[in-house]
């Protein structure tokens, strides 16, 4: 596929994204008019697109599209649940066409053409109806005609305004002429005299003219036209020159077919004929007039929008029209100055160049270091908080906002709970939520598990909920956020919640665990994520296959994550995934162990502090009347070598929970570029990755959260005194610490 | 122009204005008006013989009907003369000067 054809494809399917988002709001009742612009502007910007790389099956089939929405602009039709299914299902038509041409087919096959002409016929059947019902009710739309009658003469007119200056008698103008002339141009339908500027009648000189009028004024004539009957008066008479109500439509439709050029508010209105230069003119004199006022009593400067519907030059709809296309030129504009399409293999050979710039950094400052001489270290410092920066940049770069992953599931809300007959809404929370795209990437399918099990196994069925006292409508939330050295994102739903001893025993029956074996309750919910587990009754079309929740585990370990659930029978459960917030390079901080080199993420890093023993009982450590579980690297890891006399601690959190990590050494910060470990490592825990230290030295990434959990498990063993729950260590039961009574 | 105020029988001030109401006399003709409306109570204007009006002798009309008002005083225009018709229905006045337009006043 061409350069020019992926480009299509990519704007394309963000404009059909727009569509669809819009669309889903228009079916939740926000059906204003912008809603329903921004639907047919998409679709007017994807057939443009389609025409100009000669993709002419979709341009048609967007046509058609196109059309409808134009009837539901104009008001020709009314929008239904049936419009808005119809048009959504031409969006994903439009999405699969897309496909064939990112395949690099250029013609539709017959089974796509097919599927487009049946969603055409029903396209064009929405535009039938409308005619047809138009035309078996007669009576109402004559009755409508009636009523509007008389605005709609009335709205036809100009309306002249006209305050005659003081002079223009005394210098042989008569207004009597001027008016009269109108009549060469059109009719004038009413006209008002107005002359209240008249002073009492001592003071009234009548050689001055003090006459105003008001013309309603009926014409076809523009308005150039009508101000240059007053062409020899116009600097001695106040005129304004309003244009019919008609044509304010008529100009705002001028105003938004303009060519999409940085114009000033003044241009579009002249260009589109609803000012003449005269009036504009006018008005940027007496804006700069006002801004000399403002100037010294530091006002604002109105716009110049603002005095030309002051001084009633033009109607307000017509200055709003332009605004609005002059904002939507420079939002385009600015789009296109801000945005820079690049391939991602490009980005991701930068991060990898950085990360090696990062190693040679820290091992020529280190070298800085060693030779003593303090102006080659004060550049190498220098250098290095540059390459920090660059790394920091290097890596915002591929951090995207996961709003684009949740807004997918808009959709899929919609479609599944259709589908299931229940009413479920969506809420997204912490859409803004950055992490690296790798990331985005792979967890769509996890979430979409999650999100179609807690619509089909989650949120009950309507008559249910309501015996329980709860909303009718089912609620799932996505939420995202950071916590400390990851990214959270929640799948939460007010369901019926994890049915455990419906779990136990299907796990008794699978032959997961043992009838009588007796686990916490935890332990029991964890079981949903072991291989081929269930709990559906009946096998739907969406979930209850039996694979998935593993599958969902797996894809999240697989990007260095975590999930855990936490459920309340008849409330809900609300899945939290923890990932990474990148995959490539992190703030680290450096600690040895004997000869070896240990990296804990500096995130999760809390506090250091000295081991002292009369402190600790156990693996339990005393922090300020804190029972804190520790682990000592050198047990865990059996180092070989003699304790030192001082070994200190590192605090680290993870979920929230705080554990120990006890070291010989502390060395300082370090940034970290992960090298991950071979496939051969994929089962060692504690290790997260590895790295490479400026001296060429390897060094061993901690995983803080397997850690943790390591040093709590092991304080509850030995709190209760029981052996080894073997299982639930292997499914990696996560049981929340539970506190110690201050051990001193 | 000359003076012709005569009082009519039903105690009117009469006013005949001819010629031209325009701005060449308008000075005086504003005197006129304003001094006639001074001395009567019913002030009736006959219009007939005003071949010519421009805007400023439309407006001295304007002037003395209000003037007029103010003072609780009638001010009656009789026997408009085309020209006269024509301005004032032009400028769509003759609801404010509320004197039957086309039926010649009696006498």
């Amino acid at each position: 596929m061409n350069e020019i054809l992926s480009v299509f494809v990519q704007e394309a399917r963000e404009q059909l994204a727009v569509m669809e988002e819009n669309l889903l709001r228009m079916e939740r009742g926000e059906q204003d008019a912008e809603v329903l612009n921004a639907i047919f502007r998409a679709a007017h910007t994807i057939k443009g697109a389609a025409g100009v790389v000669e993709i002419h099956h979709i341009e048609k089939f967007t046509h058609i599209l196109e059309n409808l929405l134009d009837r539901l602009r104009n008001h020709e039709i009314v929008v239904n649940d049936k419009i808005i299914t119809t048009l959504l299902q031409g969006c994903d038509h439009i999405g699969a066409l897309l496909d064939l041409v990112e395949q690099g087919i250029a013609e539709e096959n017959p089974e796509l053409a097919s599927a487009g002409q049946a969603l055409v016929e029903t396209l064009r059947a929405f535009g039938k109806d409308a005619s047809d019902e138009k035309s078996t009710v007669p009576a109402e739309s004559v009755a409508t005609v009636e009523r509007t009658g008389d605005y709609t003469t009335l709205s036809d007119c100009w309306h002249i305004s006209i305050r005659f200056g003081r002079d223009v008698l005394k210098n042989g103008i008569d207004p009597y002429a001027f008016l009269r002339y109108l009549l060469q141009l059109g009719e004038i339908v009413h006209l008002t005299t107005l002359f209240d500027a008249m002073p009492p009648a001592h003071e009234m000189d009548p050689e001055c003219c003090y006459l105003g009028f008001e013309i309603t004024f009926r014409s076809n004539a523009t308005k150039e036209q009508i101000e240059n009957v007053f062409a020899f008066c116009r600097d001695e008479c106040d005129l304004h020159v309003l244009p019919p109500h008609s044509k304010i439509s008529d100009f705002i439709e001028l105003i938004e077919r303009l060519p999409e050029e940085n114009m000033r508010l003044g241009e579009i209105l002249v260009k589109s004929g609803a000012i003449t230069h005269e009036e504009l003119e006018e008005g940027l004199r007496r804006q700069q007039a006002v801004a000399k006022i403002a100037q010294a009593t530091e006002q604002k400067v109105p716009p110049i929008g603002e005095i030309l519907v002051e001084k009633k030059v033009v109607q307000p709809e017509i200055v709003e029209a332009a605004a609005t296309k002059q904002k939507l030129v420079a939002e385009k504009k600015s789009a296109e100055a801000r945005l820079i399409r690049v391939q991602a293999d490009k980005l991701d050979h930068l991060i990898d160049l950085v990360g090696e710039l990062v190693i040679a950094s820290a091992s020529a400052n280190l070298l800085a270091q060693k030779c003593g001489q303090s102006r080659l270290t004060e550049a190498t410092s220098v250098i290095s908080r540059l390459v920090e920066s660059i790394r920091d940049s290097a890596l915002q770069l591929r951090m995207v906002q996961i709003g684009e992953t949740f807004n997918r599931f808009n959709r899929v809300v919609r479609d599944v709970s259709k589908e299931l007959g229940k009413n479920i809404e969506l809420v997204i929370s912490g859409a803004d939520t950055e992490l690296d795209k790798s990331v985005v990437e792979k967890i769509g399918d996890p979430l979409m598990h999650l999100v179609r099990n807690a619509i089909d196994h989650g949120i009950e069925p309507a008559a249910v909920r309501l015996a329980r006292g709860k909303p009718e409508r089912g609620r799932v939330e996505l939420n995202a956020y950071h916590d400390s050295s990851s990214i959270v994102i929640e799948v939460v739903d007010d369901g019926g919640g994890l049915d455990v001893d419906k779990i136990q025993a299907k796990a008794i029956e699978r032959g997961l665990i043992q009838a009588g074996q007796t686990l916490t309750e935890q332990e029991i919910i964890n079981l949903i994520f072991e291989p081929g587990f269930s709990t559906a009754d009946t096998v739907t079309n969406l979930s209850g296959r039996g694979v998935g929740m593993d599958v969902v585990r797996r894809n999240i370990q697989a990007l260095r994550g975590s999930i855990e659930v936490k459920t309340q029978p008849g409330a809900g459960s609300r899945f939290i995934i923890r990932l990474p917030l990148t995959l490539a390079i992190i703030d680290g901080f450096l600690t040895a162990v004997g000869q070896a080199s240990y990296v804990i993420p500096l995130d999760a890093v809390v506090e250091c502090l000295e081991l002292r023993a009369d402190d600790t009982r156990g693996h339990v450590l005393n922090l300020r009347g804190e029972a804190l579980p520790f682990i000592r690297l050198r047990e865990l890891f059996a180092i070989e070598g003699a304790k030192p006399a001082r070994e200190n601690v590192v605090v680290v959190t993870s979920g929230g929970q705080k554990t120990g990590i006890v070291v010989d050494q502390l060395l300082g910060e370090f940034q970290t570029v992960i090298k991950p470990l071979g496939n051969l490592f994929k089962y060692l825990r504690g290790i997260g990755g590895a790295t490479i230290l400026g001296s060429g030295e390897v060094a061993l990434i901690l995983d803080v959260g397997a850690l943790a959990q390591i040093a709590s498990q092991r304080e509850i063993r030995q709190q209760t005194g029981n052996a080894p729950n073997a299982l639930a260590s292997a499914l990696g039961a996560h049981e929340p610490l539970a506190r110690a009574a201050s051990p001193c | 122009m000359n003076d012709k105020a005569t009082h009519t029988a039903t105690g009117a001030l009469r006013l005949i204005l001819d010629g031209a109401m325009t701005i060449y006399n308008a000075v005086e003709t504003k005197a006129r008006l304003l001094e006639a409306l001074e001395n009567a109570t019913i002030l009736e204007l006959d219009l007939s013989q005003v071949e010519e009006i421009d805007t400023a002798g439309f407006q001295l009309l304007i002037l003395t009907k209000r003037e007029s008002m103010k003072e609780n005083k009638i001010l009656r225009l009789v026997g408009h003369s085309p020209a006269v018709r024509e301005m004032i229905g032009f400028y769509n006045m003759d609801a404010y000067f509320g004197d039957p337009l086309v039926i010649p006043a009696d006498h």
